[in-house]
């Protein structure tokens, strides 16, 4: 649920949008008065808590997984959807890659900063080859080369070094993070721009050109991310995905 | 007891009569039942999947008038998956296993096998999972089996209803596994006195004979891990902690299925400690049938009576006790009411043996167009209810010495011996 993208200043002006949508919390309608339930959490609390993490924010992020699953319905999978639908699948797994691509400078950098040399020679070796044999990433010839794709950010690298993930947060449109990954995401963001935007500013309209192909990005992004917000219909969704996500990348983090 | 040696007496005196023991070559390596469950079958041993399969979801307006509360923001209907041919084809409704939606990897696993062999598929979510007792049952409390059969023909109708004027269907099948097949023969049964569909093969996978033995079956492993039932949030903790330590100190690069059958070649986890981890996921569907079942029919269960909870109120602790509760313990103190409440003067024994097929033997021996595919060592059938099985439908059914619980379903060999079993 992390996309690899710089969609962060565009989730910054969405918040607005975001507050209005999450604001509006249905009325209780209810006038009869509550009756405790046969069966409470206290009455197993002998038990270790199931699934314990970190999230004081709960509330917050509450108003934000629903915000998510809105933003997810009425804007990102219909237009995933119609991605899918007009572009053929080869032009689909052309653009992965490409974005793939790109992406290994992000790893690249960050498996230096962890001082994982045999990571970084083989991010740079999968660079090289797919950039020329590649044809500029559009093919991925590499992985069958046996140089298989790494991933690594700068939430992770902040880990490598010791810092504490931090409190659960979900984060308007990427979704379930940390802390500590969605500020590694602003930081490696932040990197990108400053590598990608002076190149653009040469080009006339060069900024809106940078829009699209981060949209794209964003497109493909959520393309490649098989999951779908409530999809099983499980009441307990949220816990389930927390829980999840944060197992996730502490196994990230121990390789 | 005496009654119980009967039985085994009796099953083992018609067995021979009706052998319908596995002939021939059989593939599926894994041999242990709970590991075969919790690996399922290799993807080298599966049918080679389509390319794309045309597909759209459904989502159907069953009881009209419904109101749901703010809590279940998310449900709009109910969900079904609907995959299709260009052409005139065979339809087959399939049910999903407890608690599963009908998008669960193995509802979408009999879908695409059975896209690829030419057939129309939709498929159903269970009756006990969410979606489907928020939106399609009409009592909101599942376990009813006749009761949700109705549901079920309902909901097939209003699917079909939906698709008819798309595809063109030449005959109507009907399959579901696990409580999914078992509610598959009440379906089956319930089709012939409404005869919208007229099925023309009904094929039971793995089904329970008893929906109260079965869970009996899964519940006892939990009897079995450290601490007992009223531990289990400690025995995940400490198992997860296990595979953590597994995977820190193992020669892996990421989670992916060589990582994971070797967490079963390692013998990380020993044979209670993997009936465990089953009866924990099925404890997991439970609690969601509980909470979705308590909120629909105000039921003061695990939520206060009266309370209207929205989408944005914290549901940890609702799902820390849902969790808990056993499955004896929704039986007696929330199913049990309810349905007695219909039928007064039933004891909760008579209640649970009525959970069963045996209420309709007399249609299913008689009917040659039900068979029934299951595993020797599927350990939600009793010894006793497997036998039952092999006399009740005699040569209609195969079992395959190994599989867990569908844990060989996706195998090619199985999944061959449906599609060809529709194809007759």
């Amino acid at each position: 649920m992390a996309f690899t993208t710089p969609l962060i200043r565009r989730a910054f002006l969405m918040l607005a949008l975001v507050a209005a949508l999450a604001g509006c919390a249905a009325p209780r309608a209810s006038v009869l008065p509550e009756e405790p339930p046969m069966h409470t959490a206290a009455e197993f609390s002998d038990d270790e808590n199931l699934l314990e993490v970190n999230d004081p924010w709960e509330e917050f992020n509450l108003k934000m997984y629903r915000f998510n699953y809105n933003f997810d319905k009425y804007v990102f999978i219909p237009v995933v959807a119609a991605y899918e639908d007009i572009a053929p699948v080869f032009v689909q797994t052309g653009v992965s890659n490409f974005f793939s691509n790109v992406g290994e400078f992000r790893t690249f950098y960050n498996s230096l900063l962890q001082f994982k040399g045999k990571k970084s020679l083989m991010t740079l070796g999968r660079f090289l080859t797919n950039s020329t044999i590649g044809v500029g990433g559009l093919f991925d010839p590499a992985t069958r080369m046996g140089m298989k794709r790494q991933s690594e950010d700068f939430g992770q690298t902040l880990g490598a070094w010791g810092l504490d993930p931090g409190p659960y947060f979900v984060v308007p449109v990427l979704g379930p993070n940390t802390l500590r990954s969605a500020g590694g995401f602003a930081a490696d963001s932040g990197v990108r721009w400053l590598a990608v935007k002076r190149p653009f500013d040469n080009i006339e309209n060069g900024q809106w050109i940078l829009t699209g192909i981060e949209a794209l990005e964003a497109v493909d992004a959520r393309h490649r991310m098989p999951f779908r917000y409530y999809e099983t219909g499980y009441p307990f969704e949220y816990y389930i995905v927390r829980y999840l996500y944060l197992k996730y990348s502490e196994f990230q983090l121990m390789k | 007891m005496k009654r119980l040696v009967l039985v085994a007496l009796v099953c083992v005196l018609l067995m021979p009569a009706a052998s319908p023991a596995f002939q021939g070559e059989y593939g599926y390596p894994t041999r242990d039942a709970y590991n075969a469950t919790l690996l399922g079958t290799p993807s080298n041993l599966k049918l080679p999947p389509p390319h794309w399969v045309p597909e759209r979801r459904l989502v159907l307006d069953i009881i009209p008038g419904l109101k749901r509360p703010d809590v279940f923001f998310y449900d709009e209907g109910l969900r079904c998956t609907f995959a299709y041919q260009r052409t005139k084809a065979p339809l087959v409704f399939v049910i999903a296993g407890t608690g599963a939606s009908d998008r669960s990897l193995k509802a979408l696993a009999i879908l695409r096998d059975l896209y690829n062999a030419g057939y129309h598929v939709i498929t159903i979510p269970s009756p006990t999972n969410p979606n489907f007792i928020i939106s399609a049952s009409r009592s909101h409390v599942p376990g009813d089996l006749a009761a949700d059969a109705a549901d079920i023909y309902e909901a097939m109708k209003a699917a079909w209803k939906e698709v008819k004027g798309d595809i063109e269907v030449s005959d109507f099948y009907l399959t579901g596994y696990s409580l999914g097949g078992t509610h598959a023969a009440f379906v089956a049964k319930h089709d012939e006195e409404h005869k919208v569909f007229n099925f023309r093969r009904v094929l039971l996978l793995n089904p329970a004979v008893n929906l109260y033995s079965s869970i009996k079956q899964i519940e006892n492993m939990l009897e079995r891990i450290p601490g007992g039932p009223r531990r289990i949030g400690a025995y995940l903790n400490r198992m997860v902690a296990r595979l953590t330590d597994f995977y820190r100190t193992g020669n892996f690069e990421e989670i992916n299925d060589e990582f994971l059958y070797s967490v079963f070649d390692e013998k990380l986890f020993n044979q209670d400690e993997s009936g465990g981890l089953i009866a924990v996921s099925f404890r997991i569907s439970l609690a969601g049938l509980i909470f979705a079942s308590d909120i629909m029919t105000n039921g003061g269960y695990v939520v206060p009576k009266n309370r209207v909870l929205t989408g944005y109120d914290p549901l940890g602790d609702y799902f820390l006790v849902s969790f808990h509760l056993s499955f004896y313990d929704f039986f007696n103190e929330f199913f049990y009411p309810r349905f007695t409440g219909g039928r007064p003067g039933m004891t909760r024994g008579e209640v649970s043996d009525y959970l069963s097929i045996k209420t309709i033997e007399g249609y299913l021996k008689a009917s040659p167009k039900i068979s029934v595919i299951t595993n020797e060592n599927d350990f939600i059938l009793t010894p006793a209810e497997l036998a039952y099985l092999k006399s009740l439908f005699g040569p209609r059914v195969t079992v395959y010495p190994w599989g867990g619980h569908l844990g060989n379903l996706e195998h090619r060999d199985y999944m061959t011996l449906i599609i060809n079993y529709f194809r007759q």
